[in-house]
């Protein structure tokens, strides 16, 4: 615990607090709540009962009124705490209401209705994981058939982005032609356009091509990532023109230089552009939700949607959902991390 | 076969030309050195002859056959690149079996010539390595073996010493030579040290501004430079030049003026002498030394002493301000501030016209 304190409240040297030290700690520990604040939220959230996230004031662990089964009553009744004229505190349960006087009952000695002012009684909360919001839309909700279409769009997205962008950055940084900065110009260019703008021409190129309702839809028009195109670029250009130079020397092909040279020798930013595609694609939401109509081709996040209806959210399957979707996004950063931080810095970009 | 012409060769980018009119007949088996300031294009030059790079204009022959459009890989050439590009992800074996694969040699055949190369440049513990953990001279050695397996008609170097500490250039430099001596393959090399140059060639070419100013043996080259520029550049330290007139017209020459009532005859061709007035006189420092009685003196102030032990380089100024260099053999007693009298032998002399161009005869 002393190590703890000592981590957090540990200075930049100097007997006492410098204003720089106040103002990196207030920075830093907001950024911490800022950024982990929601994901803490949402997954306390996604275990607390419909009843309990309609709460007010909401709470991040989730809490329910207790209940105890009583003799001669086929339903559980909730439990209070009432404090009596005489100062004595006992748990009683409630039995019904009646305006602001509750009829209660003492479980131990069940014969005996007490009547109660409700300004004079807390329930007696206790935490309770509601486990059913996870189980349940496994067993009703094709969570499955989902998560198959999610993984087929991410892996043939991120495979078909790796290979076209590569190629396109293998291009525009080892060859010379007219137009070569024009055509990367272009590319970056299309950065700044977003996704809404393009939407409508879009879909009719893809309702065209009769991918309307085909995960190939869904697929096609993302693979083609400038970010991708000037990432792998910029990381090309650092290997030496000497040894694509050399390797035509020992008579290698174009497709064998691309292929056998260059790219393994781009595997660290390949590998950020991989982590890259992979959140992006899972996590994407408009465009799958705009060419799937039908719902057996629903990917997760488009089917998390469904719970979402004209009159009634499901939130709490919502929530609980969103955290297993989240799941595999977390374990990419988790475990590659170092990998992200590592190839960002050597591609150069920030 | 390994014969290379090269035929009024030209190359620019854009407005800019780096190679005019270059024309040049390697024979085969020579190891030909090209050398010249940075920037002379004497890399450019082979990379037009590697077919990494196409020519502006001329042709170039690899045993007499035109290769201008044939591309790099289908030359039969082999290039041996200053900073090694080496292939970082293979180990040392792939690295050397890559170009042979990529003819679909068979197996047995590209694993007996990795033995061969491997075993002739004492590179076999290291087959199973990646270039990262090895040390520069290893490197090197892996370039040439790659090189070498591919049997090629003539070797491409270029620079390849020029990445290497001192000590190592010196050993890689004779492993080259004798390298060269046994594979009697056609060899063309780039460096901008003339050491390498004139140990290594059969001839040397020395370039400047995109321009042949001279090819000769090394020895013809420090002999008989052709040019002022080439006398500069040939030889370690610089030749000391000394801003000449000419005097009168002798039978088989010119009586030359320089330095302060110095005179001394040159030989040139008698009709050319009328014409000119201002001429260029050069001697080698290693060429002067201290004057006996009855030797032309030059008289200078010594300002500074480099005491080698075999040899002792002496910075001095001549009486006009001329700046005069002088290696002296051994340890003379000579020390800064001292004036001494330096003399030369006129044969030794070197004379140059006033566009710099060498006078017939001397």
């Amino acid at each position: 615990m002393s190590r703890v304190a000592e981590f957090l409240l540990r200075r930049r040297g100097g007997a006492s607090w410098h204003w720089t030290d106040i103002f990196t700690w207030a920075w830093l520990i907001g950024g911490v709540i800022m950024m982990f604040g929601p994901a803490i939220w949402l997954v306390g959230s996604s275990f607390k009962s419909p009843a309990a996230l309609a709460e007010f004031p909401p709470t991040i662990l989730p809490y329910v009124t207790a209940e105890a089964m009583v003799e001669g009553h086929d339903k559980p009744l909730p439990l209070y705490r009432v404090t009596g004229e005489d100062g004595e505190t006992r748990v009683l349960a409630q039995l019904r209401r009646v305006g602001i006087v509750a009829q209660m009952i003492d479980p131990q000695a069940p014969g005996e209705i007490v009547k109660v002012n409700i300004a004079e009684r807390t329930p007696v909360r206790e935490i309770s994981f509601a486990t059913e919001n996870y189980t349940e839309p496994f067993l009703h909700f094709d969570f499955l058939l989902y998560l198959r279409n999610s993984v087929f769009v991410t892996l043939m997205a991120t495979l078909i982005t790796l290979v076209t962008n590569s190629m396109a950055a293998f291009a525009l940084s080892k060859y010379q032609f007219r137009g070569r900065s024009f055509v990367m110009l272009l590319i970056l260019a299309t950065l700044m356009v977003p996704l809404s703008v393009i939407l409508v021409p879009l879909y009719s190129i893809i309702s065209a091509m009769g991918l309307f309702n085909s995960l190939w839809g869904v697929i096609l028009p993302t693979v083609a990532t400038p970010t991708g195109v000037f990432l792998l670029r910029q990381y090309m250009l650092t290997i030496p023109d000497e040894l694509i130079d050399a390797a035509r020397m020992d008579r290698a092909s174009e497709w064998q230089i691309y292929w056998r040279i260059v790219l393994p020798l781009t595997a660290p930013a390949l590998a950020v552009l991989a982590i890259f595609s992979v959140v992006w694609r899972w996590n994407d939401f408009l465009w799958p939700l705009i060419v799937l109509s039908r719902k057996e081709l629903y990917t997760l996040q488009v089917g998390l949607n469904t719970y979402a209806g004209e009159l009634n959210v499901q939130w709490h399957y919502i929530l609980a959902m969103t955290v297993v979707t989240m799941l595999p996004v977390v374990l990419v950063f988790v475990f590659l991390q170092r990998f992200i931080t590592t190839g960002i810095a050597g591609t150069g970009l920030k | 076969m390994g014969r290379i012409t090269l035929d009024h060769i030209a190359k620019a980018y854009g407005s800019v030309e780096v190679l005019n009119d270059i024309n040049l007949k390697i024979d085969d088996g020579e190891l030909v050195v090209f050398v010249g300031p940075s920037g002379c294009g004497k890399s450019t030059l082979l990379r037009l002859i590697a077919g990494l790079d196409q020519p502006t204009a001329g042709d170039i022959r690899i045993d007499g056959a035109i290769v201008n459009r044939v591309p790099a890989a289908d030359r039969g050439l082999a290039m041996v690149f200053q900073s090694y590009a080496l292939y970082p992800h293979m180990t040392v074996r792939r690295n050397m079996a890559f170009g042979l694969e990529n003819s679909h040699m068979p197996r047995k055949e590209i694993e007996a010539r990795i033995t061969e190369a491997a075993r002739m440049l004492e590179i076999e513990a290291y087959l199973d390595r990646r270039p990262g953990q090895l040390s520069g001279g290893q490197r090197q050695r892996v370039a040439i073996g790659r090189a070498i397996v591919r049997n090629p008609t003539a070797f491409l170097l270029d620079e390849p010493l020029s990445n290497l500490d001192a000590e190592l250039r010196v050993t890689m430099r004779a492993e080259l030579a004798s390298l060269h001596a046994r594979l009697k393959t056609t060899m063309i090399y780039v460096t901008h040290d003339q050491v390498e140059a004139m140990t290594l060639a059969d001839r040397i070419v020395v370039l400047r501004g995109g321009r042949i100013e001279q090819v000769d043996t090394p020895l013809n080259l420090f002999n008989k430079p052709e040019n002022l520029f080439v006398a500069g550049f040939i030889g370690a330290p610089n030749m000391n030049f000394f801003p000449g007139q000419v005097e009168e017209t002798l039978p088989d020459g010119l009586s030359v003026s320089f330095l302060d009532g110095q005179k001394t005859p040159v030989k040139a061709a008698t009709n050319s002498g009328a014409a000119m007035g201002a001429v260029t006189l050069g001697v080698r420092p290693q060429h002067l030394h201290l004057a006996q009685d009855g030797e032309p003196q030059i008289p200078v102030q010594v300002r500074l002493v480099e005491a080698l032990g075999a040899e002792t380089v002496v910075h001095a100024t001549a009486s006009g301000g001329e700046r005069v260099l002088a290696v002296l053999p051994g340890q003379p007693a000579i020390a800064k501030g001292d004036r001494i009298a330096l003399s030369y032998r006129r044969d030794l002399l070197h004379a140059f016209d006033g566009d710099g161009m060498r006078l017939a005869g001397n």
